[in-house]
Formats: structure tokens, sequence, C-alpha cells
């Protein structure tokens, strides 16, 4: 009897602990180690200088092991006055918890100094509490860079439930917007994964160092076209309190040297999880400065599309440039039952295509327009790329389908009414159904100050070059381009709309234009081709700025002055904030290559 | 010297295995204290628990001196102050430990003391007074009802804390001592028959199976007819009993039954103590985790570890090697009961040695065989080695008893 009850146990701690023996230490392994990710150091961002866009810092995260909901929520409770949470966060953090009750819950990713040291003094009054370091993005230049590089915090559930993400899990830092969102998978590297030891109650006792760590992979570097210089260049002389935009590029390749969008706002400052105050902030102003003007604002292009309208007619064949139009400019010309005006009632006279340009007559250009037909200028504008996004690489245009009718039918589509054949009137000056961003205009710039063909705009270094076929082709002979720059030459020249802002040492080329507004001041537009003198352009720019009411007053300086800044640095000249002829009147300056008619 | 050890002290083989064990078991409590994230209730228990031992020790010197006859004496009032006890443990009783809202305790301040502990050594003489006076073995399961009175009323008393082991505790002490009585095996089947039903109604097949085995029996055994109908009679009434029996329990006392079937039923809640024991006995190995370095004990993944689960933390750290180690020193020290037992010209001694043997043997089976889920899981200690100064004192009463009664072997 004896000897039977204990031969039934020593049998059965037998089987528990020699033949199932491993089972049982697997098991016991599971109880204690718990793997915490290892956030991989993002990539650094340079500027084609080499300069620093974005790095990472050293950083202080604090998360909370999976354990129950009760636990999770009275520590949060617990450390509410040390990090300062608010009844609403550790709600949302409860209900993240209970999204995904298995993984490590991150609290916050930003601790100070001061916080790291009050929570490691009472370790074991937090259980399942680690805080470890991570590096932390940074943007040295902040706002001025903000909308291009976007800004990186935790992932949200909308993401996680993509299937591109469905390798990340949560907590983990993701690029938001801009460059950070286009080059996610670059930058970000692969998270590694460490095992640390906790008791029955989720505290954490200690890392695990037997069992190999899994090493993050750090991410690759991301080297820029963009010129982080002409970039805050830019944010310093853009009109204080203004919104808008400028962008610039290089003709021929397409880089993109600088785009800005005003106003900003602090990407530093989104990192990890904004403030919520900051964030209420943010979206409730209503300059929007979460908006990326640059590559997501859409304005009517007013007189500057009119370059536009010229490129069509001369690839079409239908306009000899020496020769004027049939109507001169009175202020205005009758089609059909309808007067069209010119900006200058006084009129124009006869103007052969240059002096159209320079004097942004409208009349010349309503002409143009009836030549074209609706129909054809429709399709052609379309052709050109004014009704699709440019194709950069920023995820912030894929919200943007450029806005323009592709055919006839879009009117009734739209509007429930048949196009009449006058609405090309509009259209060939740049008003009407005609939406273009920033970005596109001084594509478009580019392209003239290439050879009228010009591959999609590149903010980045990529391995992959971008499709020409995708970019734009003004399939314009040189000849005919001559024409329109030399109609852009005179509008920076004595008597055209733009003459205070040419420069000393460069020339600059351009065109204003005045987008109606229906909600206030008109939008002042201004987009420019500048270079050494008697040289190829070297830089294409847009600016834009809203409620501006004169292209050549608020526009057309920005883009001069930028010009001037980027084609200074480049033939190492040295920097002058006195640049355009107005503001060498205004200091008194003498400006010697000024002619006064 | 042996001879003169042997008078004064009675087995000294059983002695030292027993004093040996609890030192042990002072060292294991020490171990079950030794936690990554200190509990200050369990650091410092093993000191306690030298203490006790000491006072345990002193005792068994004391009892030693008190001759069988006197304990045959105070037999009847022992027993009474026992039920007078367990019945007061009902009204001013407190939980603790495993079974925490039960009713085992009587705090005495300083000390906690489990009245059951002492009451069942108090049953084991009034039992052995009782069943000594037997000239002749009875021929009908009638005859077996003041034994089974004897012990009735403290088991219903412990049932009623409730600490089902403990009462279980009672049941295989009654069986112990009637079987040295010299009870016909028919006998003590006839009585625990009912228990057999109780379970096996669960099955009405394998019930029905039971029932027409035990008539078959009854008749080969040439039972009395009214002893036969009681016998059958009691038999369907457990079965009748059962499911209503099953519905009065407690949802805990419930839930252990059923995670005893399956653990992983409610793995962090019922079945929580059973799980973590077996990961930390079978992480253990052979050779273990090795002493105060168990990570199933250190981490708290084991609960009531210096208590209920003390032989968890064995496991754990000493391995295979271990665990049988302790099992082969409790079968050596069961071993010596029965061999003092069957030495005895005198049958109350003897009923008192193999009821204490017994009471010690469903311990150990309970305990050890809860830990790896041979056994459902009750609030009762390991001898010697569980944490817990009433019950070391009551084990080292019950052995200066048998040591007494071992040393007067040479004079009669």
């Amino acid at each position: 009897m004896l000897l039977a009850g204990l031969g039934v146990l020593v049998y059965g701690f037998f089987q528990t602990q020699i033949l199932r023996s491993d089972t049982y230490v697997l098991q016991s392994d599971a109880n204690r180690l718990r793997p915490i990710p290892i956030p991989a150091p993002r990539g650094t961002i340079f500027d084609r200088n080499g300069r620093i866009v974005a790095e990472n810092i050293p950083g202080y995260a604090l998360s909370i092991l999976p354990a129950p909901r009760d636990t999770i929520r009275s520590t949060l409770e617990r450390l509410a006055p040390i990090l300062g949470l608010t009844e609403a966060r550790i709600e949302q953090l409860m209900q993240r918890q209970r999204a995904l009750p298995g993984q490590p819950l991150l609290v916050a990713s930003d601790l100070t100094f001061e916080q790291v040291s009050a929570l490691e003094e009472r370790h074991f009054m937090f259980p399942g509490v680690y805080i470890d370091q991570r590096p932390k993005r940074h943007y040295p230049a902040g706002e001025a860079i903000a909308h291009v590089i976007g800004y990186v915090a935790e992932i949200s559930e909308a993401e996680l439930a993509r299937p591109e993400f469905q390798d990340y899990s949560m907590g983990q830092l993701i690029g938001k917007t801009g460059l950070e969102r286009q080059y996610e998978r670059r930058l970000a590297g692969r998270p590694g994964v460490r095992y640390v030891e906790v008791d029955a109650l989720g505290r954490i006792v200690g890392e695990y160092m037997p069992r190999t760590k899994v090493p993050a992979v750090p991410g690759e570097d991301l080297r820029l076209y963009l010129d982080l210089d002409l970039q805050e260049w830019i944010a310093k002389i853009f009109p204080e309190g203004m919104r808008g935009a400028v962008v610039a590029i290089e003709p021929k390749t397409g880089h993109v040297l600088a785009m800005y969008s005003s106003p900003g706002f602090d990407p530093n400052a989104l990192v990890g999880g904004a403030d919520p105050a900051y964030w209420r902030e943010l979206n409730s102003d209503e300059g929007r400065p979460l908006l990326h003007r640059a590559a997501a604002g859409l304005y009517p292009p007013g007189s500057t599309f009119k370059l536009a309208t010229a490129a069509i007619a001369l690839e079409l064949k239908l306009l000899d440039p020496n020769a004027v139009m049939p109507i001169p400019c009175r202020g205005g010309m009758q089609y059909g039952n309808r007067y069209f005006r010119c900006w200058e009632s006084r009129g124009h006279g006869y103007l052969t295509l240059a002096e159209a340009i320079a004097h942004s007559c409208n009349v010349y250009f309503y002409q143009v327009g009836i030549q074209i037909g609706l129909e054809r200028f429709l399709r052609e504008a379309s052709r050109l790329g004014f009704g699709r996004k440019t194709g950069v690489d920023l995820p912030s245009e894929l919200e943007v389908a450029g806005s323009f009718p592709d055919e006839p039918g879009w009117w009734r589509r739209r509007f429930g009414y048949n196009a009449t054949p006058t609405e090309v009137l509009s259209l060939a000056i740049g008003q009407g159904p005609n939406d273009q961003t920033p970005l596109k205009m001084a594509h478009f710039a580019a392209a003239l100050a290439s050879d009228g063909r010009l591959p999609p705009p590149r903010i980045a270094v990529d391995s992959t070059p971008p499709d020409p076929e995708e970019g734009i082709n003004l399939n314009i002979s040189k000849e005919n381009l001559a024409h329109i720059r030399e109609g852009m030459r005179r509008v920076v020249s004595p008597g055209g709309t733009a003459y205070l802002s040419s420069l000393e040492h460069w020339e600059l080329l351009g065109k204003t234009g005045t987008s109606q507004n229906s909600h206030g001041k008109d939008h002042a537009w201004f987009i420019g081709i500048a270079g050494p003198k008697g040289g190829a352009p070297e830089i294409a720019l847009s600016a834009i700025v809203e409620f501006g009411e004169s292209g050549s007053r608020t526009a057309a300086p920005l883009v001069a002055k930028a010009a001037d800044y980027y084609l200074r640095r480049k033939y190492g000249m040295p920097v002058d904030s006195v640049q355009t002829l107005r503001e060498h009147l205004m200091v008194g300056r003498p400006a010697p290559w000024a002619v006064w008619q | 010297m042996i001879g003169r050890l042997r008078n004064l002290f009675g087995d000294p083989v059983l002695a030292v295995l027993v004093v040996g064990l609890s030192l042990f078991g002072v060292a294991m409590v020490y171990s079950a204290g030794q936690l990554d994230v200190p509990d200050p209730g369990v650091a410092g228990a093993w000191k306690m628990q030298l203490l006790w031992l000491g006072v345990s020790v002193t005792s068994l010197l004391v009892m030693v001196h008190i001759q069988t006859r006197w304990l045959e004496w105070v037999a009847v009032p022992a027993y009474i102050a026992g039920i007078a006890l367990l019945a007061a443990t009902l009204v001013i009783g407190t939980g603790l430990g495993t079974a925490r809202g039960t009713k085992s305790w009587i705090d005495l301040g300083p000390v906690m003391f489990q009245p059951a502990q002492f009451a069942n050594l108090a049953t084991i003489l009034m039992l052995a007074r009782v069943l000594g006076r037997w000239r002749e073995p009875p021929r009908s399961v009638w005859g077996l009802w003041a034994p089974v009175a004897i012990v009735a009323l403290p088991m219903a008393l412990v049932m009623l804390q409730p600490d089902l082991g403990t009462a279980m505790v009672f049941g295989a002490l009654l069986v112990a001592a009637l079987y040295w009585a010299g009870t016909p095996i028919g006998l003590m089947f006839m009585l625990l028959s009912p228990v057999i039903g109780l379970f096996l109604s669960f099955h009405s097949l394998l019930f029905s199976i039971y029932i027409v085995a035990l008539i078959v029996f009854l008749r080969f055994y040439r039972a009395y007819l009214g002893e036969s109908v009681a016998v059958i009679g009691a038999n369907l009434a457990a079965g009748a009993i059962a499911l209503p029996l099953w519905n009065s329990l407690e949802p805990y006392q419930r839930a252990r039954l059923l995670v005893f079937l399956d653990p992983g039923m409610d793995p962090r809640g019922a079945g929580w103590h059973l799980i973590q024991s077996r990961v930390a006995i079978g992480s253990g190995g052979l050779f273990g985790k090795g002493f105060t370095l168990g990570t199933q004990k250190r981490l708290a993944f084991l609960p009531e570890q210096h208590t209920d689960f003390i032989f968890s933390v064995i496991g754990e750290e000493f391995g295979f090697i271990g665990t049988v180690a302790v099992l082969v020193v409790f079968g050596l020290i069961l071993w010596r009961l029965t061999r003092i037992a069957e030495r005895q010209g005198d049958p109350f001694a003897g009923i008192v040695v193999f009821g204490i043997f017994g009471v010690w043997f469903a311990h150990v089976m309970v305990n050890v065989g809860m830990t790896i889920g041979l056994m459902p899981i009750t609030g009762i200690p390991l001898p010697f080695l569980s944490y817990g100064g009433s019950f070391l004192l009551a084990s080292f009463l019950a052995l200066g008893m048998v040591q007494r009664i071992a040393a007067e072997q040479g004079k009669y």
C-alpha cells in the first residue's frame, strides 16, 4: 500500500520532470520572458550640400508590458502626476491597449530627464513599466522644412490595418507625412527584439541575456536634391503672416531645390505624438498650417497660364509669334453675346506674342484660345499634365488630382450645363475651372527653362529614376520657346509688370499672375526662370501669396530674391539682402543695370 | 548504547529522519522567501519555522516522557476538547493561504493555529481507545457504528469550515485505524462503498455496473439481509444526492475539482496553481535549477510556495533527484511507523501509531499529488516541510507519541 502510493507519486514526477521536462522548460521561459522591440534608428536625411535635414537624438520612451487591464489602468493612474497624463489621454491609451492586449503599450516617447529619474527612483511602484532610450527624430531646420520632410509618430490603428504596414507593430514610429512617409521603407530600418524577465505581476526584474537578442537594423540614409539653405532663405523672406508657397526646381533634371509652404508648423513638436493642445491649435487654425500648399494647395493659375496657352498654340502651329492678332486690344473684345475685358481698360493695341506676354494682354490670348477651340484646348492642356499630379515623391500630392477639365462633357458632369465655346476664352487667360498647385506651375516653368521637356520633379535621390514619359513634354521648337522666353524677359524688363524685381547679376524671366478670389483679395502669382546673363536658366520657380493682390508686388520679389540667393551661392558670390531693383531703390543704392524709359 | 537510546528515545532512525527532513524544510522555506521582488511576509518565514522547529523538538522530548497509559486516559477529555475547539473555530475562525475564504484557523495574536491538526490527534487517541477494546472483530457493518461516529463528528465540523482536504485526512485515519484493529476487508468495503457510489454516479452506465457488482459481492460475502439492504440503499442514496451535493459546493471548490480534470479551463484563475506548479516541477528536469534559483518561484509565478506548494520548489530547484530523495525519506519514515506498529502487543498503541501513519500518508499523497495534478488542489500542508508552526508542532506531538510507544516496547 505504502510502496504503491509512493510509486505512483514517483512515476508522476518521472513523467513531469524527465519525460515532459522540455515542454515545461519552454513554458517557464514563456512565463517569464517578454519580448521587447528595439526601435531601429531611422536613416539620416541630408540636403544636396550634406546639411542635416533630419537626424536622431537620444530620447526616452516609457512603455507598459502586457498585463490585465485593471493593472494597466492603475499603473497609468499612478504615472499620471509624473507624466502629466490627462483623463482623456488615459482613456485613449486604454483603448489602444484593448485593441492590442498582447503588445507593450507605449505611453510616452518624449520623457524629460527629470521624469526618467523620478520614475527610476520609484521603480517598484510601477509594475511592468519600462523606460528605454530610443532615438528621437529631430529636424534642425524646424518649421522651414516642415511640410516637405513631414514628421514621425506612432503608427495609428488605421495604418496598422493597411496591408503595406502589416509587419509593423503597435507603438512603432512611422513617417506620417512628407518625405518621412514617402521613403518610410528606406528610412525606417527593421526593429530588433530583446527579452526581459518579468515576475508574475509583470514587474520587470532584469534583462535576459542568454537568449540571443535580435539587433535592430538601422534605416538607410537619404540624400535630397533639396537645398536646405535656399529653403531657409525662402522661409526668411516670405512675407510675415502671409499664406502661400514657393517652389524651386532645377531645369533639365526636375530636381526640387526648395519647396516652402506658409504658414508652417514645428515638426519637432509632432514627433512621437503631439501635445493635444498644439495639435488642436494646428487643426483649428483657419490658415490651415498642416496643409502643404506647395504640393496640395490648389489655386487658379491666372495670367501665368497664358504661357501654357501660348505653348499649346505654338505646338499646334496655330500661332505665328511675330504676327499680330487680327483684333487689336481696345480694352476688351466682343465674342458671341458677351464682351470680354482686358485688365487694361485703355487697351494694348496690336501685339506680337512676346509683347502680349509682357503686357499680359487678355484680348490677345482670347483670340489664341478661340483659334485653338475648347475641345482641343482641353485635350492639349491635359496632355501637358495640367489635369494630373506632377508625380513628385511626396505622399501629400496623391490626395490632389490637378483640377482641369479633360473634355467638354466635364461641365455637364460638374455643373449640369453644357460647355459653351466661350469657356475657352476664360481658360486661355488662366481663369475658369482650372486649379493648379505651385509645384505644378514651377514644374511648368522649369519645362520652359529646359527644352520643353522635363522628367517628374524629384526631392530625394532615389535608386529608381522617374520615368521621363511621366514628366512634361511641351513638344515645342527651340525657336518658338525663345519667343515665349522673350515675352517672359520683357515682363522683367523696363515697362514690364515685374521690372522692379529684376536682378543685378542674373537674367530673370517670368510671368505675373493674379488669381481671382471670391473670398477676398486676389492671390498673387509669379513663375520665373533665372540664370547667368546670356546663359541657360539654372533655376525655375513659382510663388503664390494668398490675398497678395498683385503678382508683381508680392510674388515676383520672392522668386527674384530666391533665385538671386541660389545663384550667388552657386557661383560663390557673397549673399546680399538687397537684391531686387526695388530694394536697391528703397535703400538708395545705385542700380547700374537699370534702364529708364 | 542502542538499547539505552531506544529506552530514552524510541526509534532513533525515525527521529533522525524526521528532524533531518524538518531542517531541510527550514532550508526550503528560506529558499521560498528568495524572490526577485521581495515579499516581506515570506522572506523571514524561515526564521519563524526554525523557532517552531525548536518548540516542536522540545515538545517531542516532553512527549517521550508521557506514558502510553496516560495517553489512553487523556483520550476522552482530549477528544471532547478537540470537538469543542472545532466548534469554536466555526465561530471565531479565519482563513489563511490557499483557503483564504474558509474558517480553519484560530488567530491567537502572534500565532495562528489550525485546531483540526490537533483534533485529529485526539480523534486517533479516542479511536484507539475504543477499537483497542475489541475482543473480536465485528461481524456486520452495524458493529462499526462507534468508530464511525467518533470520526464523523470532527470530520463534519471540519467540512463545515469548509476544509475538504483535512476532512479527507479524517477519513484516512478512520480507514487506517479500522484496518489495524482487524476489521474484515469486506466490512471496510461495505462501509466505504457509498463514497465510491458518489463518484461513479456522474456516469450512469458505470454506476449501474457498480451496483450490480455490489449485489454480487454482498451475495458471495453472505452479508446479513438488513446489512445488504442498508449498503445498497446507502449507495443508491449517494448516487441520488451526488448532484445536489455538487451544487451545494462553494464555487471555488467546484472550480478546483473541475480544474483537477482540466487545468487549462481557467489558466489565470483556478487552474493557475496547478499549471504554475507543474511548470515549476517540470522545468526542474533531472537535476533542478539549484537551491534558491527556481525561476518560477523567484518570479512569484508559484503561489503559496512556502506552504502548500513547498514541494514544487523542491521539484524546481532539485529536480527529479530531489523529489525522489524526499519521497524516499517519507517512505522510510512511514515504513518505520508500520514497523513500530507491527511490533506492538498493545492494541491501543498499535492503532495510535498506525492512525498517525494514515494521517501522514494521506498528507503526503494529497499534497505531493496535487503539485503535479494527480490529486485535486486542497489546502493541506506537507508534513515537516511546509511552513506552518501549528502543523509542525502537531506532527512532532504525534512523533512524540510514536517514540514513546516505541520506547516502551522493550519494557513490556
